[in-house]
């Protein structure tokens, strides 16, 4: 009995504080959602009828979805040089995913902004150059928010998709290689597949970061392409309606939930129960 | 897809390997026949893997050639050699099912649809998995993942099958039924085995031939009995089995034996051609323990410091007057109630038994 009792006790310091700082706040914004400004599931009925927020919801699907894919190819190539290039190129690689993820995320989004602006580095040269002669808009548009955002969750796609690769059994690869399969086939039909759910996994860490990003796409989007986060902000900030932004905020909630646990059904089961 | 497969024959010339300093193969050269069982036998660290992986293309030598019928195949890459492979672990392709993994060097081959079907049917009667076709590898046991192993790495007929440790992570019981199974599939297959294993009784029951090695040289090539009977040096004669070492004086030829003298009795050995030394090598097994002299036969006055009963056999540790500790192994049934802790006893061996290292 004590034996499994010394983990719980050891579990109650998170617990507490995952209640005091997560649990009972959420349930707060909850009961918002059903009594603000009259009790009722009106607030639900306008989220899901209202064509603004319907526009921005989807919006932040077709973004974070967009931001995904894009997060995890660019990834998948990074982690891959990491663990299975040269020294040097695994000391590039290093230094590509670390100097990001030390630098504020407001530094980058302002950095993408000197960058992509009309009147930023690129677009400075490609007029200079002759190459164009309207500047590009790459920047207050879904365009910027994608970059920004795919760059600064690169990292945190890297590390799963790297371990992944890591803890695959080098053999195995041999005795593709050894039965005549070309490098190509070696990748795509036994290292690309067992390396499946570090992606998986990646995929939904990725997604899920992503419908909370604020402050990227604010800055980035310009206002233009609002997201989830930024019309909680501006509903419970701006306009005094905090019932309809926490019925927003539960319904992103629910969202994190069932793929977190689509999440623990698919991608890792067999890590989680042996 | 009946069609015997074709053996082959492999070659190896002045092979050498090196890590930095580390020699881990120097000048090997070998030959290995078609449709043989050859085992690399040796401790670890010894290059018996070192050498399976360049003959597997996986690993390449700084020196010496690699020849397959005849053909330079040195610089050959592992896919286009075409041998079949078993790794330690097994190393199965755990996303795919048993029948996936067995066909999956048939697609590879780009064979039609219908003769993957049929061959991989046919892989999985002859290795006894009916039934567990559409299983993960993760759901079938020890045994059963090395059976799909060897399905796969046969399953495109292969001209040269390498196995490298395949045994080690099974237990005993069932390592004795790999072993027959593994047996079986050479005789079926005819198809040439190169066979890695640090367990010399595994290398003496299974193979054709054996060869031994250690730090990185060959040491003898040879069959089982041959390795085992006369071994060319200190190292094969221990490395196959508990050997006892005698000190001989004055070993000299005269006529068809050689005598000598070891504790004050005279020794002979009728070692064939091989020449006399100091240092004679006896297995326990081939000496007996008995409380009177012997007749006819080599023998030497000792003293038993310990008997131990081991069902079948019993196992004595015995002394000559100034020599070195002796190991006697008799069926238990033979021996003596009076051999025991403390007696005297007489050790007897046949004149054609020992052999000068």
């Amino acid at each position: 009995m004590r034996e499994y009792a010394r983990p719980a006790l050891l579990l109650t310091p998170l617990l507490l504080f995952l209640s005091i700082a997560y649990i009972f706040p959420f349930l707060g914004v909850a009961r918002w959602s059903f009594t603000l400004p009259e009790p009722g599931i009106g607030n639900y009925e306008t989220a899901l009828t209202d064509p603004l927020v319907i526009s921005v919801l989807v919006r932040t699907f077709r973004i974070c979805l967009i931001v995904t894919i894009v997060t995890v190819v660019a990834a998948y190539a990074i982690a891959l040089i990491w663990v299975c290039g040269t020294p040097g190129q695994k000391l590039f690689a290093e230094l590509c995913i670390l100097i990001p993820f030390w630098i504020s995320v407001l530094t980058r989004a302002f950095g993408w902004v000197a960058l992509l602006s009309n009147r930023g580095v690129i677009n400075t040269w490609l007029l200079g150059a002759g190459i164009i002669s309207e500047p590009l808009t790459l920047v207050r548009n879904e365009f910027g928010v994608v970059l920004g955002m795919a760059h600064y969750l690169i990292p945190f796609a890297v590390f799963p998709i790297a371990s992944a690769m890591r803890s695959l059994d080098e053999r195995v690869l041999l005795a593709a290689r050894g039965m005549g399969a070309s490098r190509l086939r070696t990748f795509w039909q036994v290292f690309l597949p067992m390396t499946g759910p570090g992606v998986l996994g990646a995929a939904v860490i990725v997604f899920v970061f992503a419908l909370g990003f604020f402050i990227t796409p604010s800055i980035l989007g310009g206002g233009r392409s609002v997201m989830a986060a930024e019309l909680i902000y501006l509903r419970i900030f701006q306009s005094p309606d905090w019932g309809l932004g926490a019925a927003i905020s539960v319904l992103m909630m629910v969202t994190v939930g069932l793929l977190l646990a689509l999440l623990m059904r698919f991608a890792r089961p067999k890590s989680m129960l042996r | 897809m009946t069609s015997a497969t074709v053996a082959s024959e492999i070659n190896v010339s002045g092979i050498g390997k090196s890590y930095g300093n580390f020699q881990a193969l120097s000048d090997v050269s070998l030959n290995i026949g078609r449709g043989e069982f050859l085992t690399l036998l040796g401790p670890s660290g010894s290059g018996k893997t070192t050498l399976l992986m360049i003959l597997a293309g996986f690993l390449k030598a700084n020196s010496g050639r690699l020849r397959k019928d005849g053909v330079d195949i040195t610089d050959l890459p592992a896919e286009k050699r075409g041998f079949g492979m078993v790794f330690q672990g097994y190393a199965l392709f755990p996303h795919m099912s048993v029948a996936k993994n067995i066909a999956f060097p048939l697609l590879v081959k780009r064979q039609p649809a219908a003769e993957i079907r049929k061959r991989v049917d046919q892989m999985i009667d002859k290795v006894g998995l009916r039934g567990h076709e559409n299983k993960r590898p993760s759901d079938l046991s020890g045994g059963q993942q090395q059976r799909v192993a060897l399905a796969r790495s046969l399953a495109f007929e292969p001209s040269v099958l390498l196995l490298d440790e395949p045994f080690s992570a099974l237990d005993k019981n069932l390592r004795g039924s790999m072993q027959e199974e593994v047996s079986r599939l050479h005789r079926d297959s005819g198809t040439t085995f190169v066979f890695v294993t640090h367990d010399q009784s595994e290398a003496l029951s299974l193979s054709t031939r054996v060869a031994i090695f250690n730090q990185g040289r060959l040491q003898q090539v040879g069959t089982p009995r041959d390795v085992y009977e006369r071994p060319v040096n200190g190292f094969v004669a221990e490395f196959l089995g508990d050997i006892n070492i005698l000190p001989i004086d004055g070993a000299h030829r005269s006529g068809d034996v050689v005598k000598g003298r070891c504790a004050g009795h005279e020794v002979r050995v009728d070692c064939g051609p091989s020449q006399p030394s100091a240092t004679l090598a006896i297995r326990p097994e081939h000496m007996s323990l008995t409380v009177e002299r012997p007749a006819g036969v080599n023998a030497l006055p000792v003293i038993i410091q310990s008997a131990t009963y081991l069902g079948s056999a019993t196992r004595f540790t015995v002394k000559t007057t100034d020599g070195p500790p002796l190991i006697v192994e008799m069926p238990t049934h033979a021996a003596s109630a009076q051999l025991d802790t403390g007696a005297k006893a007489w050790i007897g061996w046949k004149e054609d038994r020992g052999y000068f290292l």
